[in-house]
């Protein structure tokens, strides 16, 4: 590996650097000034792309500290994934900045919080990104340690997991 | 006590480091340990995966659909006139196949003497387990679509002459396990039923058939299960069994178990079992402890 890299910076700089994304035409993509999120193929927005029917009553917001707390766990659970070697992998290359606001909005609609859901539905948003079952337990774990921060009760988080869990299909990959 | 056990678990552990070092820190390791806590059941007294007693759809280790899984545990039931001590090992193999072993050693202790076996004799039996996962997931998926798994125990037990004279027609059987396991998450409840094909005369330790009934005859295995967090569960089982030789009554068995994930690898399960009537010998209630290492 050292050799090769070595190898590479050894060599004479003489012509100019090739720009590989204009070769090959990639498109730049720039974050969005007021968001600071970057722009996704377009889709057709729709509360059922959040993939589960939202609870009724208030319970259950109620249990996870409405929207503040909600937007807590959202956030920790893109955190802790992100530094969790198990599948910090398949986060690097793509927007936190969006993920963490689509998904408390996706956890806000469904724990029944008040909000709609604006992202993507789960079949297109995990394309191609080839997740196993290994990194679904793995994201699990993180959402039960953030829910757990934020104390709450285990039967409480297993409902909202309810939600959750037949949604794995759409996620990994077979 | 069988005397390879201990070194059966140093070279358990020797390949372990070996294969779980991280030399391709990339991948996934092949012992992948991905598995959510005790979606792998704990060891059951025939050495596959399950509640304790009764067998379960789950597949033994802590491996997911890409790795391989290994368990290790030991059991002991203390009862008013018998001592069972088993120990086993189990693979599992991309939480698709599970392969297991395990070996019962029953001590008759006084009813020996009354039995004319001789103080402490002890009834031991293999058992071999095959299991596949035909569909479904104990977590994930449809909500009401359980795990379902097929499974054989071949069991052999170790002494014929004692099986035969209490009059089973064999020393040899094999039980067909169906199974179907569910975690209801929106309640933390665990459901699982088991049908099972079998003609053991008490698990097999006292043979298999008899001379007037030698079919297989259906019985069944239901055990409910409350998760209290991501380590701690409580629940309750019960057996049915067969009731075939002419000198002893047999009962079905129930227990009431705890199992407690001390670490993602060690989990350790108490019960109180009520295991009835065996040879005789009425109201067998008593303590059941057992200890699983799973990777
Ligand atoms: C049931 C489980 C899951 C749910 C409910 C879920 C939810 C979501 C949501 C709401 C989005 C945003 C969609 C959008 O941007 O329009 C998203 C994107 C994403 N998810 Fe998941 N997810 C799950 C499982 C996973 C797993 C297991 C991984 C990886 C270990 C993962 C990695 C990602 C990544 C990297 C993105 C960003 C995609 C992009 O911006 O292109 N997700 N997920």
């Amino acid at each position: 590996m050292f050799l090769i890299a070595a190898a590479l910076l050894l060599q004479p700089a003489a012509e100019p650097p090739i720009d590989w994304d204009k070769e090959f035409g990639v498109e730049e993509k720039a974050r969005d000034p007021v968001t600071g999120e970057l722009p996704v193929d377009p889709y057709v927005q729709d509360n059922r792309n959040a993939g589960a029917s939202p609870f009724s009553g208030t319970a259950m917001a109620e249990a996870f500290g409405g929207q503040d707390g909600i937007r807590r766990i959202a956030n920790r659970t893109v955190e802790l994934s992100e530094a969790d070697p198990r599948i910090a992998a398949i986060f690097v290359s793509h927007d936190m900045v969006r993920l963490k606001r689509t998904l408390f909005e996706q956890f806000c609609y469904i724990l029944n919080a008040g909000c709609d859901y604006s992202g993507r539905d789960m079949a297109t948003a995990h394309k191609d990104m080839g997740v196993r079952m290994r990194d679904m337990n793995a994201l699990v774990e993180n959402l039960q340690a953030a829910m757990r921060e934020e104390n709450i009760g285990f039967a409480t988080q297993n409902r909202f997991l309810s939600k959750l869990a037949p949604m794995s299909h759409d996620v990994i990959e077979r | 006590m069988d005397q390879h056990f201990p070194r059966l678990l140093a070279a358990l552990s020797l390949a372990l480091a070996c294969v779980a070092s991280p030399a391709w820190a990339e991948d996934a390791p092949v012992i992948d340990g991905g598995k959510l806590l005790l979606t792998n059941g704990v060891s059951t007294i025939e050495g596959t995966s399950g509640g304790g007693v009764a067998t379960w759809a789950t597949i033994a280790g802590r491996e997911t659909d890409r790795g391989i899984g290994l368990s290790g545990h030991v059991t002991l039931i203390e009862l008013p006139d018998y001592g069972w001590q088993s120990h086993g090992v189990a693979v599992g193999i991309a939480n698709r196949i599970e392969l297991s072993y395990a070996r019962q050693n029953f001590d008759t202790r006084d009813v020996g003497t009354a039995l004319g076996l001789g103080q402490g004799y002890t009834l031991n039996q293999d058992v071999f387990g095959a299991k596949v996962r035909l569909l479904g997931d104990t977590v994930y998926g449809d909500p009401l679509l359980p795990q379902i798994s097929i499974g054989v125990e071949h069991k052999r037990n170790r002494d014929t002459p004692v099986a035969r004279a209490v009059g089973a027609a064999h020393g040899k059987g094999t039980d067909v396990t169906l199974s179907a396991t569910k975690l209801f998450l929106s309640h933390s409840v665990l459901v699982n039923a088991t049908a099972r094909l079998t003609k053991a005369n008490q698990a097999g330790l006292l043979g298999f058939g008899t001379a007037g009934n030698d079919d297989h005859s259906l019985q069944f295995e239901g055990s409910v299960a409350y998760q209290l967090s991501r380590r701690a569960v409580i629940g309750a089982e019960y057996r049915t069994k067969p009731d075939n030789l002419a000198i002893a009554r047999e009962d079905d068995w129930l227990d009431l178990f705890a199992a407690y994930a001390l670490t993602d690898n060690l989990t350790l399960t108490a019960a109180y079992v009520d295991l009835g009537s065996i040879a005789t010998f009425d109201k067998q209630r008593g303590g059941f402890v057992s200890a699983q290492l799973a990777f």
